[in-house]
This record gives C-alpha cells, structure tokens and sequence, in this order.
C-alpha cells in the first residue's frame, strides 16, 4: 500500500523554527557510505528522512512530531543531533 | 530571574502537573516549566483517563474537567487478515458514578490540569524549554538552565518530569540513552464524526465509550497492539510496537496505521469520518528492570521519563500522576523536617513507590518484555490459528464436529508442534503470573 504521510501530517498545526532544525544529521558521509540499513528513512513517522538515488540520507524535520525514534533507532553510529525545539516552536498538537 | 524556588518541576503533562498540584497545595514556592505553547500542545496519549489516580488530589474533578466519555465497554479483539474473535465485557457497574475510566483529549485535559496548578499557586511558565540542569562544585543538582535570556534558575529541588525522552537525565549523566527494545513507537490518528453516529456505532448512549483493543495480525508480526476509543465526538485510532521490531522488520509506522484502518472489521466503524491529526509518540515499555534511577542529589524522576507504565494493562498515565504525587509528598516531608534534598533522604521516594501500586504491578510483569520479545507467535501464528478455528467451528458444511475438531487440534500441532505448544503455555504462565 503506498501511503502518504504528507497527507496525514497536512493535517497538523506547526510553528516551524526557521533555519533552527532541532534535529541533525551529525555526519552525512556516515549515512550514505557506511549505514547499510537506513532504517531512520522507513520507521520515522513523518517520513522526515528520505534515501536519495544516490544513497544520500536527506533530513527535513519541518514535519517532525517530535517523538525520539531517530535517535533512539540509531544505535551503531548514534548519528542523530536531537533536541527539544526552542520553548514554542515545533509541533503543536490540537488533541495530542 | 534570580529568584530562588522550593522546587522546580520540568514539564506539565499528568506526572508534571500531579508533582507542581501536590508541592504547592502544600504551600511549597513552586516553579514549573513547560516547552509547549499551552500545557498539552506537545503532549500525546491514547487517551484514557483512571479517574482513582486524580482523584487522590482533585477529588471534585469531574465537575470540570474536559472529559469526553466514560467506558461501559472493552472489546478484545484477536484479528487475523480478514476477520477477528472477539471477547467484549459491558457492565452497568461501569455505568454508575463516579466513573471509572474516562476517555480524554489531552490538549484539552492538560490545560485544564495546568489551571488547577496555577490555582494551588505554583508559577507555571510556558514556551519555555529546560536546556540543562545546574550542578554545584558537589554535583549537586542546584537548578536549571532555559533558553531564555538569563535562564538559570535555582532550586532546592528539580523534578523531572520531562516525558519519554527523558534527555536532562541522560546530559547529566543519570541514565544511558533508551534500548530500542525498551520503548514501543505509536502512531495515532484522530476521525471526527457526529456524536449520534458514534452512540450508533458503537452501541452506547450519550456520554458513555467503548473501548477496543487489537491484537494480531494489525501489528504485522512485531510486538505491539492497536487500540480504538470513542471520545465525544471523534475516534482515537491506534497501533504501537516495539522500537526494536520497526527496526528490524522495516515497517513504516504510517503504513502499519492504515493497514489496520482498512481491516474490514475496522473500517465500516470508522467510515465517513474526518480526519483532523496524526501523532507519534513513544511509550517507555521495558518494565520493572528498565526502570533508571530516580533520584539523587536535588533530583527526581516522575512519569514516563522514569519508564513508569505498565504495558500489559496499557496504564500509564495514571503512573505518571502517582509517581508525581509520592515524588511531590517526599519533598514536602523532607521540607516540613527541614531536611536537604540528598540522595539518601529523597530514598524514601522509592520506599513510597515499593509500596505503591506502581512498583507492585511492574514487578509482577518483570518477565513480560523479554517473553514476547522474539516470540512474534503469539502476535501472528496464534491469532491466525484463533480466528481459523472459529471459522472452521462456525462455517456449516457437511463435516461433522469431530472430524472439524481434529483438524484444528492438528492445525495448532502442525504449526506450533506439541512441544512448541507446551512452551509457549509455559512462557505465558511466566509473563503472566
């Protein structure tokens, strides 16, 4: 089934800090060369990590829902840079 | 601001709220900090509220609380591709107030909550996150630092109550980053329908709810359930599993949600509805011997940043409001005999947790992650066999009863073989027992 995630997260209520992404890919060389399962582009729920053709793992994380699983998911080379948004800016859920 | 606090506490969901509520009701100066716009808007739960945890320190919250509807009903489901067997208990005992569980929605409810707190006198701050603790020359934990300007505030006390992530504990050192087999990642989605539509549904009459719990097949193998709750005027739907098995198995979470959300048992309940939000959230279900340390020198750990829920039963917000409120009753015992916030005296905090219902739960489970944990049977092959041996019961087609009876009874050797079968009776009495 191909599901969009776009979609669902259309749906949401964002205030998205500008040029302040919270969460970072340390060293980018580590995920297109080394990392051979890049399990972040398939279990983050909002789809916020994509495999390029090339191999390159591409980080956007306007749409993140702020949960950890990247973080926590990247146990052999514990590339991710996670932290809180500033005070007010990400995720804002309506219902939660 | 330099101004020094009695206490400081980190967040404002349901442990966050029932810590900063209890402290100030106590007359305690009480600082709490939370990085959403509002309490809630960076909060997610299923969500069920256990009415006996709030009410230990709001007794009359049902006057105005945001409540939505209270359960009469929870189904059990078993599911396999294309069909479930169910076991459904309905009571009119859960009928009668005080009602005993309620659904919520939690932006709405922890607003409400964060009200009370600012009532009892606590200073509630929002848009404000906790970038780090302050120690003292001792290590001691003396305050916290927000990335605001000036951001260092003192306290005798920080609690933490800073969710499932849990990141000051991990900065300071207090615990390691979680294990991915330690948490579980849920996707949930929000469908609006009007309220007669619901009580159609679902059965039930104005202001009562049901709940469903799906387990099987929904979860593709990966250790993890699904859930459906009526609120009001929406349906909360669903799914969680170990951290762990997305990983390893490669299932998108979104896709795992809608999957189950065209199972032809779920589908026609949620037909016709609006969806309005979709949210992730991870649940911190290693258990009893996950559990990290919760104190120490001018700091405790409340709620889901201390692994405080018990997965088999889905609680966890009512073990969040209770380790906030024997956390919140520790420091006000400590403070009333003039005693410091030491790792010794802050020990009673677990005293009170061993005694608690909290402590006595997770421990009964102490062996349930690691017996389901490479045991995916009991999510796949033992759902099947379930719903293929009633279809084969109910379906009517000339084969006697006994000849039916043998097929199933091989059906279950055929996959399980006896001994496999004996071994998974054993592996559920452990988890279980």
């Amino acid at each position: 089934m191909n599901v969009k995630v776009e979609e669902k997260l259309f749906q949401n209520r964002y205030r998205v800090d500008t040029d302040h992404p919270h969460v970072n890919i340390r060293n980018p060389d580590v995920c297109e060369y080394e990392c051979k399962t890049q399990q972040c582009t398939v279990c983050c729920p909002a789809g916020c990590y994509t495999r390029e053709g090339s191999g390159k793992v591409v980080l956007i994380a306007d749409g993140c829902l702020e949960c950890g699983t990247c973080r926590i998911i990247c146990t052999d080379y514990r590339n991710v840079d996670w932290e809180y948004p500033r005070g007010g800016y990400g995720i804002l859920f309506k219902f939660g | 601001m330099s101004e020094k606090f009695d206490a400081i506490v980190v967040g404002a969901g349901p442990s966050g709220n029932t810590a900063a509520y209890t402290l100030a009701k106590s007359g305690l100066n009480v600082l709490q900090l939370e990085r959403g716009e509002t309490p809630g808007t960076k909060n997610v739960q299923g969500a069920i509220l256990y009415s006996d945890a709030l009410e230990r320190i709001i007794p009359d919250f049902r006057d105005d609380a945001p409540l939505e509807r209270h359960l009469i009903e929870q189904r059990m489901w078993v599911l396999d591709d294309e069909s479930f067997v169910g076991s459904h208990y309905r009571s009119e005992g859960f009928n009668q107030p005080p009602y005993n569980r309620y659904t919520i929605i939690r932006a709405a409810f922890d607003k409400w909550f964060s009200e009370k707190v600012r009532q009892a006198g606590a200073l509630v701050i929002c848009e404000t996150t906790v970038t780090d603790l302050l120690r003292d020359d001792k290590n001691r934990v003396v305050g916290v630092q927000v990335d605001r300007e000036g951001g260092s505030i003192y306290a005798d006390v920080v609690i933490l109550a800073d969710g499932v992530n849990s990141l000051l504990a991990k900065k300071a050192g207090f615990h390691a980053e979680l294990d991915p087999t330690h948490v579980g990642l849920a996707v949930k989605e929000m469908h609006f329908l009007p309220e007669e539509t619901i009580e159609q549904r679902f059965n039930v009459g104005e202001d009562e709810g049901v709940v469903i719990e799906l387990f099987g097949k929904v979860t593709q193998g990966m250790m993890g359930t699904g859930f459906l709750y009526t609120n009001k005027e929406s349906l909360s739907i669903g799914v969680g599993c170990m951290l762990s098995d997305f990983k390893t198995q490669k299932i998108s979470p979104y896709a795992l949600l809608e999957n189950m959300k065209n199972h032809p048992s779920i589908k026609p309940l949620l037909a016709d509805g609006e969806m309005k939000e979709y949210t992730a959230h991870l649940i911190p279900e290693g258990g009893y011997k996950a559990i990290p340390r919760i104190a120490g020198d001018g700091w405790m750990i409340v709620g889901d940043a201390g692994m405080f829920v018990n997965a088999v039963h889905r609680e966890g917000s009512n073990l969040a409001m209770t380790t906030g409120r024997l956390a919140a009753e520790t420091v006000v015992a400590l403070m009333q005999e003039s005693k410091p916030m030491t790792e010794a005296n802050l020990a009673a905090y677990r005293n009170r947790l061993d005694d608690s219902f909290v402590m006595k739960d997770l421990k009964k489970y102490k062996e349930m992650p690691e017996i389901f944990h490479r045991n995916n049977q009991f999510f796949t092959t033992y759902p099947e066999l379930i719903n293929r041996s009633a279809h084969t019961m109910l379906k009517v087609d000339g084969v006697d009863k006994k000849t039916k009876e043998r097929e199933i009874f091989s059906s279950f050797t055929h996959k399980r073989s006896l001994f496999g079968l004996m071994g998974d009776a054993y592996k559920l009495w452990r988890a279980f027992r």
